[in-house]
């Protein structure tokens, strides 16, 4: 699991690649959390271009992010979802809670 | 036809074996002849099981054993369904609580809980019980009967 940070702007994007399973789920949410809480970023981009696999407690990571964002006022996007990570968001029904774009260029569109 | 050992796996109860597990179920769900939503849902139900073992059952301990056998098993054709793919997990943790064995509801956001949900989903069979003095998961599914023209 690796997790760098890019900023563009009022804009990180967290890129992350490998699998956010039980493993590796507390890395990512304590990227994102550090990033919405203590960094007040006003735009958090998730990158999962590189992320094949997501369980629950990965979404669960995603939804603290989420969370966070609406308690900071910021915003939290995710794009390049994989297949199987976009069926997992379908399945929890979550898909259409979150803030979600194929391509970069669209996450970061004003 | 009776059921047939495909695989056996004892694994420590530590989640960085996880992703090991699920290059297995992927692969082995593909030969079984399930289709690629199949192979992923499967291979998802198998490592939230073994997330909830290692999460509830042993606490979050590394050092614990996971057994896991898996087997090819008759299907029915009077119930339109092929042969099965039995997955049976076995842990030496405290006996579960048939009554806690529920995931959230779906519309309350926030974060866990959903582990069970998607096993569940995944599953033609999913059933908890205990065994002397250990949990036994006994997740199947069916392969599609062709259907007939």
């Amino acid at each position: 699991m690796q997790i760098s940070v890019r900023r563009i702007d009022t804009t990180a994007i967290l890129d992350i690649s490998g699998d956010i399973d039980l493993a590796h789920s507390p890395e990512v949410r304590k990227a994102l959390l550090r990033e919405i809480r203590e960094s007040r970023t006003p735009r958090v981009v998730m990158n999962l271009s590189k992320v094949r696999y997501i369980d629950s407690s990965g979404v669960a990571s995603l939804v603290e992010g989420l969370k966070a964002s609406r308690e900071a006022g910021s915003r939290f996007i995710l794009f390049g979802l994989s297949t199987s990570a976009r069926e997992v968001l379908q399945l929890s029904r979550l898909l259409k809670i979150f803030e979600v774009y194929d391509l970069e260029e669209q996450a970061l569109a004003p | 036809m009776s059921a047939q050992l495909l695989l056996k796996l004892v694994i420590l109860s530590n989640p960085s074996v996880l992703c090991v597990v699920r290059g297995a179920m992927e692969r082995l769900t593909e030969i079984f002849g399930f289709n690629p939503p199949e192979c992923r849902s499967i291979t998802r139900a198998v490592d939230e099981a073994l997330t909830n073992v290692m999460r509830h059952s042993y606490g979050g301990r590394v050092d614990r054993l996971i057994e896991m056998e898996i087997r090819r098993i008759p299907g029915r054709a009077a119930a339109n369904r092929g042969d099965g793919l039995e997955i049976l997990l076995l842990d030496r943790g405290p006996a579960i609580n048939p009554a806690k064995l529920r995931g959230r509801e779906l519309d309350d956001i926030k974060p866990g809980g959903l582990g069970l949900h998607f096993i569940r989903q995944s599953m033609d069979t999913v059933v908890f019980k205990r065994m002397g003095k250990a949990n036994q998961l006994r997740l199947v599914k069916y392969l599609q009967m062709p259907k007939e023209v």
